[in-house]
């Protein structure tokens, strides 16, 4: 346990220094984005990971969060400066009210319906922030920008985006943990059987899909802010939740690290592509390579599998069973499941 | 006098095939009740309706003179009814432990779950003895997946046990499983009703229903046609008929007589 704990500080320690190594404000802002990036990913996972349903519209709470802060700056006449990040939690909020009639309608299916329906939801909203008057359209919104010296512009939102993903790992760790984390991954090794053993399956689905939907809202509004323009496009961006999830496989969904390895790994891969070849979609070629490897060559994701051949190097077993049960097992242990009468 | 657990003239179809028609059962209180019947007879669906996992619109269930028909399978558990499935349903990617946990949230909020650890040490210790109870302590921390089918089915007794069930319906627990683990099976269920809980078990091996039941019930095309002691049942023209006669895909349980 210690030497985790460690390393939990040292990490901590690096992203808290990073921005006086990074002067440079292009390297911040990729990091910023890269943040922003692990914030979603570590929340998709705690409901996706431990649930075992795959939603493929959090740009919805992504979007909401967006535009709760730019709607709120604009209604309010607020001014650019560190009162604007008090907009955040209000974000949060936003999304998580947002989750519940979301979640109420699509938990009631399961399996690739579920995914159907949270993509069908998702451009729902879409055509809402197109169409209603409140976003302005197409021609989206302008957020003020504060008034900062250029050369630390980038690290209120750098700490700030901080915050918000420490929250976000703590929810996750702590949902990990938890009697409600034990019930979520009942759930997603045999729904109905939880069910049977009286998991209360409805709520806890609901409960956990209104939490991972609150710090995406607050990183949507924390992205809003931090470009100074939204347009529905970006804000509702389909891609948002495939490149969230790509990140989840690749570190290894269900796990606590995955999530954030594959934001680390892949967002600033996307900003440099971006950044050097100005392609803005060239990324999503190395994506699809990237997803067509990790499903290849490391089904669970790279977290897992390194853990299972870090413990079989150290006890000369191969395939040494999981004692925590926090990784996936393979597909090989899920093949032996029982299915209903 | 009322039974346990009444089931009255509960009907279920699907599609054309009448799986149960008007079929009541009565369970005595502490007593280990057999259910045989050829396959296809309504045995497991008859479960099915009783634990909430299936909707009927003709019938009733009783449970201590209270009607739970149609209730949620969590409402059902959580007055004191547990099952166990034909084909042994197990988390598989949780440990044997994480598998013990999952039914002891039945005495809390669900807000309080939330907040709380996966578990306390004395859950942890009853879910210990319960594994132990079942010869599978010692493999409290592997993946449930590991485990080999016979075990799978000790393990889904254990899960059930620790929210303390006043009744349990086992389907097939000594289905495909081999002999010693059958007796010892066999033993388990005998130490569990001595401290008053009570049976209602589905099995096709004659041996292990005759030689552990009080009471036995035959279903045949959705109806109990024989009620009564092993003894009686065994003698009853019409189970040789039912068991000879009735079904479509015979078996070798079928060996009553
Ligand atoms: N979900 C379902 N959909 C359609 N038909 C079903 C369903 N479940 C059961 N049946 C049918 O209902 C009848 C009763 O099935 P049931 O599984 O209850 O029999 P059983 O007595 O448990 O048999 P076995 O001894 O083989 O387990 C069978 O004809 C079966 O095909
Ligand atoms: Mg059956």
């Amino acid at each position: 346990m210690l030497p985790r704990a460690a390393g939990l500080g040292l990490l901590l320690l690096g992203l808290g220094a990073l921005p006086l190594v990074l002067s440079n404000p292009t390297y911040t802002s990729i990091a910023i984005f890269t943040l922003i990036y692990m914030t979603a990913a570590t929340s998709w996972n705690t409901f996706a990971g431990y649930s075992g349903y795959i939603p493929l519209g959090h740009v919805v709470f992504f979007g909401s969060g967006a535009y709760t802060l730019a709607v709120a700056a604009q209604d309010w006449h607020l001014v650019g400066g560190y009162g604007m990040f008090l907009l955040i939690p209000l974000a949060g909020l936003v999304a998580g009210l947002l989750a519940l009639p979301f979640g109420l309608v699509a938990l009631r299916t399961r399996r690739h319906t579920f995914v159907v329906i949270t993509i069908a939801i998702m451009f729902i909203f879409q055509l809402l922030a197109f169409n209603l008057g409140v976003t302005n359209g197409s021609s989206g919104i302008q957020i003020p920008t504060p008034l900062w010296p250029a050369a630390t512009f980038n690290d209120p939102f750098y700490y700030i985006t901080l915050g918000i993903l420490i929250l976000a790992v703590a929810t996750s760790w702590f949902v990990r943990r938890s009697r409600f984390g034990l019930q979520l991954l009942a759930i997603r090794d045999d729904e109905d059987r939880a069910r049977g053993l009286g998991v209360r399956t409805g709520r806890v689905k609901l409960t956990a899909f209104v939490i991972s939907a609150i710090p995406v809202g607050m990183v949507g509004a924390m992205y809003a802010y931090f470009i100074g323009q939204i347009f529905p496009q970006f804000a509702f961006d389909p891609l948002f939740d495939v490149s969230v999830a790509l990140m989840v496989f690749f570190g290894g969904l269900g796990t606590v690290a995955g999530p954030l390895l594959g934001a680390v790994v892949l967002e600033p891969l996307q900003q440099y592509l971006t950044l050097q070849f100005s392609i803005g979609d060239l990324y999503l070629i190395i994506y699809g390579v990237v997803f067509l490897a990790v499903i290849l060559l490391m089904p669970r994701g790279v977290v897992p599998s390194t853990r299972d051949w870090l413990r079989a190097r150290r006890t000369g077993r191969p395939d040494a069973p999981e004692v925590e049960g926090d990784t996936d097992r393979a597909a090989e242990v899920a093949a032996h499941t029982g299915s209903p009468t | 006098m009322s039974a346990l657990l009444e089931i009255d003239g509960v009907s279920k179809a699907y599609g054309g095939v009448q799986a149960l028609s008007a079929c009541s059962l009565d369970v005595a209180e502490g007593t280990i009740t057999g259910l045989i019947g050829p396959n296809g007879s309504g045995k497991t669906t008859l479960f099915n309706v009783v634990t909430g996992y299936e909707h009927v619109n003709v019938g009733a269930v009783r449970y201590r003179g209270r009607a739970i028909t149609n209730h949620a399978p969590d409402q059902v558990f959580k007055l004191g009814i547990g099952r166990t499935f034909q084909l042994t349903r197990i988390f598989a990617r949780l440990t044997l432990m994480e598998n013990m946990l999952v039914a002891t949230q039945h005495h809390e909020g669900w807000a309080r779950s939330m907040v709380r650890r996966g578990s306390s040490a004395g859950e942890r210790r009853r879910a210990l003895e319960l594994l132990e109870f079942v010869g599978l302590a010692g493999h409290a921390g592997e993946a449930a997946g590991t485990l080999s089918y016979g075990q799978r089915k000790l393990l889904e007794l254990a899960y059930v046990l620790i929210a303390d069930p006043e009744v349990l319906l086992l389907d097939e627990p000594a289905g495909g499983i081999n002999p010693s683990l059958i007796h010892y099976i066999t033993e388990r269920i005998r130490e569990l009703n001595r401290q008053g809980r009570t049976f209602l078990v589905v099995e096709h091996n004659m041996e292990f229903v005759m030689g552990l039941c009080e009471r036995v019930t035959v279903m045949h095309q959705g109806c109990v046609i024989v009620s009564g002691t092993p003894h009686e049942v065994r003698a009853d023209p019409r189970v040789l008929d039912a068991y000879l006669g009735g079904a479509d895909d015979e078996e070798e349980g079928a060996g009553a007589a």
